[in-house]
């Protein structure tokens, strides 16, 4: 019997839902299974690094890397795991553009330590204690992976040669990603496997979508009885999908709330919380500087808003906080 | 023509331009020629006197053949004024022209800064931008729009006249659109005009009936222009022809039914004259207004208020031309360029209430002073006051809402001159004591200065200071009865009152009370003030940033009536280029849509300044009229989704300009991020 293609699953900085839409393959999976070796996947399987570190160079055909990279330990695995695969596909949002934890990048690594070890209303840590990347501990020394500057896409660590985007990517796209990757047909390095299309496209509401929107104030989905059939734009709660790369069917948007972008932008588009905010820009009713500033106060995050899945791989990465 | 080889490895030629010492004066050229031959891609690189001359641009041409350049780039002065000049150079030398970049080293660097080494750093960054910049140009193809040669004037004022007389006499097709039931605008209100004091019905009647009579004129008085759709060469144009009640073919204008209306005398105020004489409901603005053909005002009508008039208009009218039942209008007209002289409104004096305009009935506005001295206006030229008295003196107060900081800080230009007019002919019908009150007089006009020092023989007086109040309130007994004009006299510099029975307020030019709404519907900008804006103060004065739409007269700013015809003239003879060489270029600098790319999430729809982008419905995509898109770049930045392209301002054109200026630095651009260059 002909050696089956080798294929591996890792998780860096993610919730653990990237991994969930792997099983969500459902019966499809024992396709994959049948097709497919498994040599490493430490959500469901007891591989460990050294038995990766066994296989010979190159010898995965396919490593799916889900999560953004923060810490030591992460970036050693990205590499081993590059390393290790002919093809690497960051799996999801955080691994494509940095994804939620990507959010972090608004605070510098200290902040975060402070707030998290000493300042938050949870925490009593008298001794200011924080952890350490080697502590000695009965003749032993412990250690931690490092905690780095910032969040990173994968691609800002290693060379990666497809995306599959979503929060988490819908099965269907896996599947589709998978028969395409295995099938040797490859498309070009860089590709994003999804529609090249924005979400309204697709978006069942789409024509209900006024030409000529004029805002005064903009709306957060809690604060309105969103109309099920009506663009939500059209209804100021602020819809990312003219802004993001369609291609998941329209869920949130079939379920009656908006689009919120983790599929990202098209390839077209170099930062996709820019895009957004021009096309939103231009749509404003006030014209003169008070008028704008009211309308724009009432969205209370704007970062979170716009860059929700993508900060660390957007024009503005992160910020520079100082320290004084 | 050629096709040039833009698929190959660029090959560029770099040229800089001493400029003279305009460039090389500041900036190390042959430094800047030395760099540019160490960048990747560049074959030759030189540094040339003058680029734009004969041989500079021979130096292309040869170099293209000599060694097989397929892209240009050259460093010297603004691409408003030389990119057209290399563009043709790279063609001649059988290149596509749109391989060519400029970079401007003169106005953004050597004009900028007396530092030479920054000016050569900066000069330096700026060609590194521009040849890697050039390495994505593509071959792009002009377009050509065919002119439709009839045109378009709106307003019928002396510009309005003069342009369509211009046009039609070269037998082209005028449409000429005035919204007041008459043309002639001011100029038809006036007795006499400055400096020569002609009369100004002699000059301006005859190019009225000239108008009406011109075969080639189509004359659409009380009527406006309500849309306007198209690009250069091609307009539609919607125009709203509101009722006269009387029908324009058969009115021969005897006036007939004036006399017979129930009403004797009338009861509304005549807008023609100012308000200073009553008109009835059945009327004609003047009596050589053009068309000679009377309206019937419904808010006044008894029929129409009513119903239940004996309507002796009509028994009296025996060409039946009274028509109650009259319905507005709108016409489509099909133009190639359009002319607008829709002219100017006075200050309205209400708003400096200390000059007691409003509250003093002898306080006159300039135009009802032009039509109390004019022989066929409300008193046939007899100068009685509202209170029924002569004066015996009056006061001309200058600059009355213009070169002020509360109101208008422009100067309105012809109110120094209608004033020294208007001395002239209030002394002539009266022999009153006339005062003329300056802040400077501005008399530059061909025999102005010289009409100014008749003035000052015909022992007219001036007093120089800006006046602060006019009032009744006496403080003397020779006051008693009199406005005094409250002044300081700044040439003696002392306070001085004047008491006079007539003061005249000289009201400054200011834009039409609509014409930001008219702007917006021909899709021209306006300046600070609301003039109509011209596309180059000097070298395109009656041009717009709007092809094919030219302006001329008081729209413009304040001008008297030499500066308005000479603007008219203008205005018609560029109408007549365009229509003439038949067709126009188009810069292909315009933005597309990538139908596969788009999804129709249509925010692009409204944002176009020039309306061109449109959707069609049934395929739900967004789509750009080239002929409409001017290439301000707006919808690209605005599509969320990249969809909108545009050329010469390509993604990857811009990005790569952005990277070969920072390239010393930190490139901010790459490594990193999800984004990929298209491939
Ligand atoms: C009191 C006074 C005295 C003056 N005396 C002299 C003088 O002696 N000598 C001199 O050289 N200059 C004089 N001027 C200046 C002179 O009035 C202007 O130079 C001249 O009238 C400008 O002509 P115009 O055709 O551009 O504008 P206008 O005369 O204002 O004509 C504009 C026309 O356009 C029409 N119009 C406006 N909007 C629309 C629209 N939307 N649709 C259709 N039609 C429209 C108006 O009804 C009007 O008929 C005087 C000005 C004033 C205020
Ligand atoms: S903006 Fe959102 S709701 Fe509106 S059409 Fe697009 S995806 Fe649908
Ligand atoms: S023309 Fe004379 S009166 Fe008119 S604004 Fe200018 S300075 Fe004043
Ligand atoms: S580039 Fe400007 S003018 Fe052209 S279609 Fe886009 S918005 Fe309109
Ligand atoms: S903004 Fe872009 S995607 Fe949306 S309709 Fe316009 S071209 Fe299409």
């Amino acid at each position: 019997m002909p050696e089956k293609p080798k294929v591996a699953f890792y998780w860096c900085a993610s919730c653990g839902g990237c991994e969930e839409s792997v099983v969500d393959l459902a019966e499809e999976i024992l396709g994959v299974v049948n097709a497919v070796d498994i040599v490493f996947w430490p959500v469901a399987m007891d591989f460990k690094k050294q038995d990766v570190e066994a296989i010979s160079d190159g010898g995965i055909l396919v490593s799916l890397i889900n999560g953004a990279v923060r810490t030591s330990e992460q970036e050693e695995m990205a590499k081993l795991l590059r390393r290790k695969s002919a093809l690497v596909v960051a799996y999801g949002s955080c691994a494509h553009m940095g994804g939620i934890p990507g959010l972090a990048n608004q605070f510098d690594r200290e902040q975060i330590l402070r707030y998290v070890y000493e300042e938050s209303p949870s925490t009593i840590n008298e001794l200011h204690t924080r952890p350490q990347t080697a502590s000695p501990e009965g003749g032993h020394t412990l250690t931690l992976p490092e905690f780095r500057s910032m969040v990173r896409t994968l691609d800002q660590v290693i060379p990666v040669d497809y995306y599959l985007p979503g929060c988490p990517p819908v099965p269907r796209m896996l599947k589709a990603a998978l028969d395409t990757l295995l099938s040797g047909n490859l498309p070009p390095k860089g590709t994003v496997l999804g529609p090249d299309t924005a979400m309204c496209e697709e978006c069942p509401r789409k024509e209900s979508k006024p030409a000529d929107l004029a805002y005064t104030a903009f709306r957060r989905p809690h604060e309105v009885i969103i109309q099920p059939e009506t663009c939500l734009l059209a209804q100021g709660v602020i819809c990312m999908g003219p802004a993001t790369r369609g291609g998941c069917g329209a869920q949130c948007v079939t379920g009656n709330m908006p689009c919120s972008g983790c599929f990202g932008p098209t390839s077209r588009v170099m930062d996709q919380g820019a895009k957004i905010l021009s096309a939103i820009a231009s749509s404003l009713s006030a014209k003169e500087t008070e008028g704008i500033d009211r309308t724009l106060a009432t969205i209370p995050d704007p970062v979170g808003t716009f860059y929700r899945y993508g900060l660390p791989g957007s024009l503005l990465r992160r910020k520079i906080a100082d320290h004084n | 023509m050629p096709e040039t080889n833009g698929h190959d490895a660029p090959r560029v030629g770099f040229y800089v331009c001493h400029c003279g010492h305009n460039i090389a004066g500041i900036v190390d050229v042959a430094e800047v020629a030395r760099f540019a031959g160490t960048l990747p891609n560049v074959i030759v690189a030189r540094d040339y006197k003058y680029m734009c001359s004969d041989p500079g641009q021979e130096l292309i041409i040869t170099d293209i053949r000599e060694h097989r350049l397929n892209r240009i780039v050259v460093a010297s002065c603004s691409p408003l004024l030389h990119e057209h000049t290399f563009r043709v150079a790279t063609e001649k030398g059988g290149l596509n022209p749109f391989y060519f970049q400029m970079v401007n080293i003169r106005e953004d660097v050597s004009w900028v800064t007396e530092n030479h080494d920054a000016a050569t750093h900066k000069a330096l960054d700026l060609v590194r931008a521009a040849v890697r910049r050039v390495a994505h140009h593509r071959s792009l193809a002009t377009k050509h729009v065919r002119i439709h040669p009839d045109v378009l004037v709106v307003g019928a004022g002396i510009s309005g006249i003069h342009a369509a007389l211009t046009l039609a006499n070269a037998g082209k097709k005028v449409t000429l659109v005035e919204r007041e039931p008459t043309i002639g605008g001011h100029m038809a209100m006036f007795d006499k005009t400055f400096p020569t004091l002609d009369c100004a019905a002699c000059i301006l009647t005859p190019k009225m009936s000239a108008v009406k009579n011109h075969p080639n004129i189509t004359l659409w008085s009380y009527s406006e222009v309500s849309e306007v759709s198209g690009y250069v060469g091609s307009y539609t144009v919607k125009v709203k022809r509101k009722p006269r009640f009387v029908s324009e073919e058969l009115c021969v204008g005897c006036m007939e039914c004036i006399d017979a209306c129930v009403y004797k005398e009338g009861k509304t105020p005549d807008e023609f004259n100012q308000g200073l004489s009553k008109r009835k409901p059945v009327y004609i603005p003047f009596p050589q207004a053009t068309p000679q053909v009377v309206l019937i005002d419904p808010d006044t009508c008894i029929e129409f208020k009513s119903g239940r008039c004996k309507k002796t208009c009509v028994e009296k009218c025996d060409r039946n031309a009274i028509d109650f039942k009259q319905k507005e209008e709108i016409k489509e007209i099909q133009v190639g360029t359009i002319i607008l002289a829709t002219g100017f409104k006075t200050f309205d004096p209400k708003r400096i209430p200390y000059y007691g305009y409003g509250k003093y009935p002898n306080v006159y506005s300039s135009l009802e002073v032009e039509r109390l001295v004019n022989a066929s206006g409300p008193t046939g030229g007899d100068l009685v006051l509202r209170d029924g008295r002569h004066p015996k003196t009056v006061g001309i107060i200058h600059c009355v809402g213009s070169r002020d900081r509360n109101t208008n800080r422009w100067c309105s230009r012809t109110c120094c001159m209608y004033s020294l007019k208007l001395a002239h002919l209030l002394k002539e019908h009266s022999e009153a004591e006339v005062y003329n009150f300056y802040i400077d007089i501005r008399a530059a006009g061909k025999a102005y200065e010289e009409f100014y020092d008749k003035l000052l023989e015909e022992n007219i007086h001036f007093i120089r200071g800006r006046v602060a109040e006019v009032t009744d309130w006496s403080a003397r007994p020779e006051e008693e009865g009199k406005m005094i004009i409250r002044v300081e006299d700044t040439l003696i510099g002392v306070v001085r009152r004047v008491p006079v029975d007539m003061v005249v307020l000289a009201v400054g030019m200011e834009p039409q009370a609509d014409s930001q709404d008219v702007r917006r519907m021909f899709n021209i900008s306006c300046s600070t003030e609301g003039f109509f804006l011209e596309r180059h103060p000097k070298l395109a004065p009656v041009d717009t940033f709007t092809d094919g739409i030219f302006i001329a007269g008081a729209c413009q700013g304040p001008k008297d009536i030499p500066d308005s015809v000479a603007q008219a003239g203008a205005a018609a003879a560029q109408a007549l280029s365009l229509i003439d060489a038949g067709e126009v270029e188009l810069e292909p600098n315009t933005a597309y849509v990538v139908e596969e790319s788009c999804s129709g999430c249509k925010s692009c729809l409204n944002i176009c300044p020039y309306t061109a982008i449109t959707r069609d419905e049934t395929r739900q995509k967004a789509f750009i009229n080239e002929a409409l898109c001017k290439g301000c770049g707006t919808c690209v930045a605005t599509c969320p989704s990249g969809a909108i392209r545009q050329n010469l301002f390509e993604d990857e054109q811009i990005f790569s300009e952005i990277e070969g200026l920072l390239q010393e630095k930190e490139s901010v651009l790459t490594g990193g991020g999800a984004w990929r260059a298209p491939a």
